[in-house]
């Protein structure tokens, strides 16, 4: 399941797990990424905590936790070379990987249709 | 900030539109911050090959003396600058500040010797008040031209000098700071050795309705990409060059701002025509005591840019009080780090000091570092 957030999040659920990172449209606005923080893994978080911080050539931003969870795993990959986010952003561009606690609230995130809208 | 509608444009605004850019308003002009390439590509592009730049929004102006002799109008120009203008040669330019009686910096400029009469550039955001304030103490010796027909196009980088050569635009005996005019296929072209980016590089004052046709002939060349103005930013902060109204104001003197290598001998104390231009007390009594605060280069320890505005700490103490902050500051993609530059007290304005920059509420080190951050390639005698 491909679920998306109004803050140009993607959702990727495998079994129990969902792996979160920004939408290709996200990242061409955001221009060519220079930096990124990541959580430490076993973080338990909320909706809209600031978990990630990103920097672009032209500015910092944020990146909220989608949904209450916890982080069980983040992509060291995109430490080290932050362009990654914008070459690859919905597959090697990942950011973290979280368990849910209520799995159900997925379903009231934008499926790709409805994002597509958002984005027009 | 003005709405879209009352933006300006330049003669290449349509080429931009063209070229796929993404327009944000700057100084009152709709200008291409990047094009489909990106910042980070586009600025190591300019420092691979060559990148072509619209500069056509900063001010154009022309001094000419109304005796007929240049060395008035450079005479009457050092009463509003600080820089030797009396001694520049024909064919040669250099950089010079507007200064306030108090001190201050009222814009930075390059100012060229065109034989007959003195040619300026100024910035964009500055460029009303500087004529302004030309015109009301040149009039009597100058008359003030401001060419606004004409566009102001950079081409900076190793290829620069080939593209111009296959252009027709003979220019392989200039040296940096030299300033040519020069008619390219019957079109007449001022052209400077200079620019804003730390490369060797030109900047080609020509005709505003043959600007178009221009860029696009300087496009086609081999190596030839269009490059936006967040490029511009990175390649002179690498360059360690000031951006007016950020690392340099109304708010800071020559001194603080270390440009006191653009004010000659002969304007110093002791000089033959020293002083004589607004703020020359001020500025000689913090030459003679040192200024209390420097404009210095801060590299950030780690990957995190430390952007305009960061608070600077001496250490990491809670209680520490702010000792600067930083006046431009981000990714530097030549250096592969972040880079910066600010204000710091001038017992911590050694090379190597350590200093911290508050960063999301965390203490991040820096260390003060020699200007600039990559070695210019400008092409010297």
């Amino acid at each position: 399941m491909l679920k998306f957030t109004e803050e140009h999040e993607w959702l990727r659920k495998d079994g129990d797990t969902v792996t979160v990172g920004i939408t290709a449209h996200a990242a061409e606005q955001l221009g060519d990424l220079v930096f990124v923080e990541l959580p430490e893994p076993d973080t338990d978080v909320s909706k809209d905590d600031e978990v990630v911080v990103i920097e672009s050539v032209k500015a910092a931003s944020d990146i909220l936790a989608p949904l209450d969870g916890t982080i069980t795993e983040v992509n060291e990959a995109v430490v080290d070379n932050p362009t990654l986010v914008n070459e690859d952003p919905m597959e090697g561009g990942w950011f973290f990987r979280m368990t849910l606690s209520d799995p159900s609230e997925m379903d009231g995130l934008l499926d790709e249709e409805a994002y597509r809208k958002l984005i027009e | 900030m003005a709405s879209e509608s009352e933006l300006k444009v330049t003669p290449l605004h349509g080429l931009h539109v063209e070229l796929g850019a993404r327009m944000v308003p700057f100084a009152g002009y709709d200008m291409p911050v990047q094009y489909p390439m990106g910042v980070m590509k586009e600025h190591l592009h300019t420092r691979a090959a060559a990148g072509l730049f619209d500069v056509s929004h900063m001010g154009q102006v022309e001094l000419h003396p109304k005796s007929g002799d240049v060395a008035d109008a450079a005479l009457a120009l050092e009463t509003l600058v600080p820089a030797d203008i009396l001694a520049l040669k024909p064919g040669r330019q250099r950089y010079a500040l507007f200064t306030a009686a108090d001190g201050g910096i009222l814009d930075d400029l390059m100012v060229a010797n065109m034989g007959d009469h003195l040619f300026l550039v100024v910035n964009a955001a500055c460029k009303v008040q500087d004529i302004a304030h030309l015109r009301a103490h040149l009039s009597d010796t100058c008359d003030i031209r401001v060419r606004d027909d004409r566009a102001l196009i950079a081409l900076q980088g190793p290829g620069a000098e080939a593209a111009l050569a296959a252009v027709g635009a003979d220019i392989s005996d200039m040296v940096f700071m030299d300033v040519r005019q020069l008619e390219v296929k019957g079109t007449g072209w001022t052209v400077a050795r200079a620019g804003y980016t730390g490369e060797d590089g030109f900047e080609l004052s020509v005709p505003a309705d043959q600007a178009e046709r221009i860029a696009r002939n300087l496009l086609a060349q081999d190596g030839v990409a269009p490059i936006g103005l967040g490029a511009r930013d990175s390649l002179r902060l690498e360059a360690g060059l000031c951006l007016y109204g950020h690392d340099i104001d109304t708010g800071t003197s020559a001194a603080e701002g270390a440009l006191l290598w653009s004010i000659q001998k002969s304007r110093r104390p002791g000089g033959n025509r020293a002083g004589g231009f607004p703020g020359a007390d001020t500025l000689f009594a913090q030459m003679a005591d040192g200024p209390s605060r420097l404009r210095v280069g801060l590299k950030p320890e780690g990957r995190a840019p430390v952007r305009e505005g960061t608070a600077l700490f001496a250490s990491t103490d809670a209680d520490a009080p702010q000792i600067g902050s930083v006046t431009s500051g981000g990714f530097g993609p030549s250096v592969e780090g972040p880079v910066a530059m600010g204000y710091v007290p001038a017992d911590l304005a050694a090379t190597g000091t350590e200093i911290f920059a508050e960063l999301r509420g965390k203490r991040v080190p820096m260390r003060v570092a020699d200007l600039p951050f990559i070695t210019p390639t400008y092409k010297r005698k």
